[in-house]
Parts: structure tokens; C-alpha cells; sequence
């Protein structure tokens, strides 16, 4: 899709890829997309998928449109070829249908497990599950809650032995790096692991 | 963007908030440019016809004078990333605009130099 021109020729133009931040609502998504963007988090008000916009028919869409979901994201400069994008998903159920766009190549996902409310991220595993994305899950830990051991979430959500499962606080920079950075080497492992 | 509303179109129902259609009226049938929401774009130079544009297609050729991602854009405009997108297809018709699709690991050699890019501007940052 790279047009040719003249002056800027495709090259001056990075690839963009995205890692898709989940977890229920309250779990911490913005807040670890902050804590790592090197751009103050933008936020943008969808009102439909295009699919469901039908731009030129208008007849079926009014009823529809009064719904509104906002989607966080943040950038991180690879290169000068790449760029990083992390969309923080839609925290509640009635969003689904803003998934699938989102999901549409996501190089994987990082699940925020709130040890508050473990149950929030059932939907978020599910999800990628099925969909074939990787992910891993990060455990936030929030004060005064109960503290679980990564093994005790993996038992709780029935994960896989493969999947990377680790604790986090997205409030720290540093902690949010090394999620991201388990999620590309566990990408990496698959990667290698079907070749 | 209020002004370019019209009566025949939609109703303004409680609820209703945003009804961006309006700005993308007519502009559909020349979009031909599949965009993504991380499509990254750039205004293209040369000289510009102005008067055919809508005044949200020349605030999106100005804030692109560097690659951003259609979705930056719909951010910093507060258009919604669908309209941008029309609105956007429109501009790369016409040769005001550059687009770059999303990278895609399809290939395994490629793929793995990416993910191995990727790992190490993490590291770095
Ligand atoms: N103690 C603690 N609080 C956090 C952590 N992450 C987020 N919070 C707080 O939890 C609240 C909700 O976080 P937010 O990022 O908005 O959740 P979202 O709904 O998933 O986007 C905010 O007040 C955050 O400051 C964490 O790791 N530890
Ligand atoms: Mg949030």
C-alpha cells in the first residue's frame, strides 16, 4: 500500500506494529500505557467499527451510534522503520465488537490480572485464547490486596505452562519494560518453536 | 463541522453525540486505500487545491508533516478514527498523502528480525 512519491518516497514512512494492553476495568490498562508511552496516552471516542458505521446508510445506523467507547493508546519509537503502538482494550464486556478490530494483527497482548478481582480477566483470556494471539499475563498488585504467587494465578486461570506469568505494577516504568519485554520473547520462543 | 449538517441526514436524537458521517459525505466512493488504525501517513509536498478540501482535510494535511498513525490523528483532531480514515482515503487519492500499512509478521526470517528490533528498543528505553 506504500504509495510512490517523488518527494517522500515510502521509506520516510515507519511501519507502525501493536501490542494490545487488557485486563477488566480498573486493572491498570491506561495506567501501565502511560507509564510506558513516550507519548502522553491519546485517547479516541469510536462511535461504531466502520462495519457497523455504514457511512452512506444511515437508515439502520442512528440507533446504534449513541454507543461511544474510548480507547487509550501510546507510542514507542523502535527505529527509524518501527514503531511501537499499545491500545489499551476496552475494559467492559458491551465493547466486544471493538476488539476484533483491535485485535486484527496485534503482535500479542499483555493481560493485567487485578489480584482484587482475578475473575475481570477470565474474558480478556478467553479471548486471545481462542483467537490464537500470544500473551502473557501481568499480575498488579494493588496495596492492601490480597498477594498471589504467578503459580497461583496460573492455576486460577488454567493457563498453559508456556505461557510467561509474572507480577507487575504498571505505575513503574521499569516494571511495565519488563512485561513487554517478556511478551517479545515469549513471541520470540513460539516464533522459534514453528519454524 | 456543525454547519455542514443537514436536516435529511440523521436527527439529532438524545444520545446521538457525534454524527461524523456528515463530514465524509460524497467521500466514500473514492476511498480505494485500505487504512488501519496504526497506518502511519504523511503529507505529501506540493502545492495543495485547497477549496476542494474539507477544513478537516487541510488540519490533517498540517498536523502530518511528520508520520503519524491514523490513529494519532483521529486523537489530536478528536475525529473519530473511522472518519479519519474516509477523510484520509480521500487525501491519498489525490496524492496529498502517503500512507504505510501496518507491519504484518508473515514471514518467520523477516518476523524474527522485527521481534528482535523490538526486544532491543524496549531494552534501550
Ligand atoms: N496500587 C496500584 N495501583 C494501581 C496500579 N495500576 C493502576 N493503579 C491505580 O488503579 C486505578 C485504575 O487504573 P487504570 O489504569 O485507570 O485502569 P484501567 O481501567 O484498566 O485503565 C488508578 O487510580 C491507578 O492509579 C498498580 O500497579 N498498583
Ligand atoms: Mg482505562
Amino acid at each position: 500500500m506504500a504509495s510512490n512519491d517523488s518527494d517522500r518516497g515510502p521509506t520516510l514512512l515507519p511501519a507502525a506494529l501493536k501490542v494490545l494492553i487488557a485486563g477488566g476495568f480498573g486493572a491498570g490498562k491506561t495506567t501501565m500505557v502511560g507509564s510506558i508511552s513516550e507519548i502522553t496516552p491519546l485517547s479516541t471516542e469510536e462511535v461504531m467499527t466502520e462495519a457497523s458505521l455504514g457511512v452512506d446508510d444511515l437508515s439502520g445506523v442512528e440507533n446504534k451510534t449513541t454507543t461511544t467507547v474510548a480507547l487509550d493508546f501510546g507510542r514507542i519509537t523502535i527505529s527509524p522503520e518501527l514503531v511501537l503502538y499499545l491500545f489499551g482494550t476496552p475494559g467492559q464486556e458491551r465493547f466486544w465488537f471493538m476488539w476484533n478490530e483491535l485485535a486484527a494483527g496485534a503482535l500479542g497482548a499483555v493481560v493485567l490480572a487485578d489480584t482484587r478481582r482475578l475473575e475481570t480477566c477470565f474474558p480478556s483470556v478467553d479471548f486471545f485464547e481462542r483467537r490464537g494471539i500470544p500473551f502473557v499475563v501481568a499480575v498488579n498488585c494493588f496495596d492492601g490486596a490480597a498477594v498471589y504467587q504467578p503459580e497461583e494465578v496460573r492455576d486460577a486461570l488454567s493457563l498453559d505452562p508456556q505461557i510467561p506469568v509474572l507480577l507487575c505494577d504498571a505505575r513503574v516504568r521499569e516494571s511495565c519494560k519488563e512485561v513487554l519485554i517478556t511478551l517479545i520473547q515469549h513471541l520470540q520462543s513460539r516464533a522459534a518453536s514453528t519454524v | 463541522m456543525s454547519d455542514r449538517r443537514t436536516p435529511d441526514k440523521a436527527s439529532d436524537g438524545p444520545g446521538s453525540p457525534v454524527r461524523p458521517y456528515v463530514m465524509t459525505e460524497g467521500r466514500e466512493a473514492t476511498n480505494t486505500v485500505q487504512l488501519d488504525m496504526i497506518s502511519v501517513v504523511i503529507s505529501a509536498r506540493g502545492e495543495v487545491d485547497e477549496l476542494s478540501l474539507e477544513p478537516e482535510q487541510l488540519a490533517i494535511l498540517d498536523l502530518c508533516q511528520r508520520p503519524l498513525s491514523v490513529a494519532e490523528v483521529a486523537a489530536r483532531l478528536d475525529i473519530p478514527v473511522a472518519v479519519v480514515k474516509v477523510l484520509m482515503g480521500d487525501l491519498i487519492a489525490r496524492g496529498y498523502m502517503l500512507a504505510r500499512a501496518p507491519y504484518t509478521i508473515q514471514h518467520p526470517v523477516v518476523g524474527r528480525d522485527v521481534l528482535q528490533a523490538v526486544l532491543d528498543g524496549i531494552q534501550r528505553l
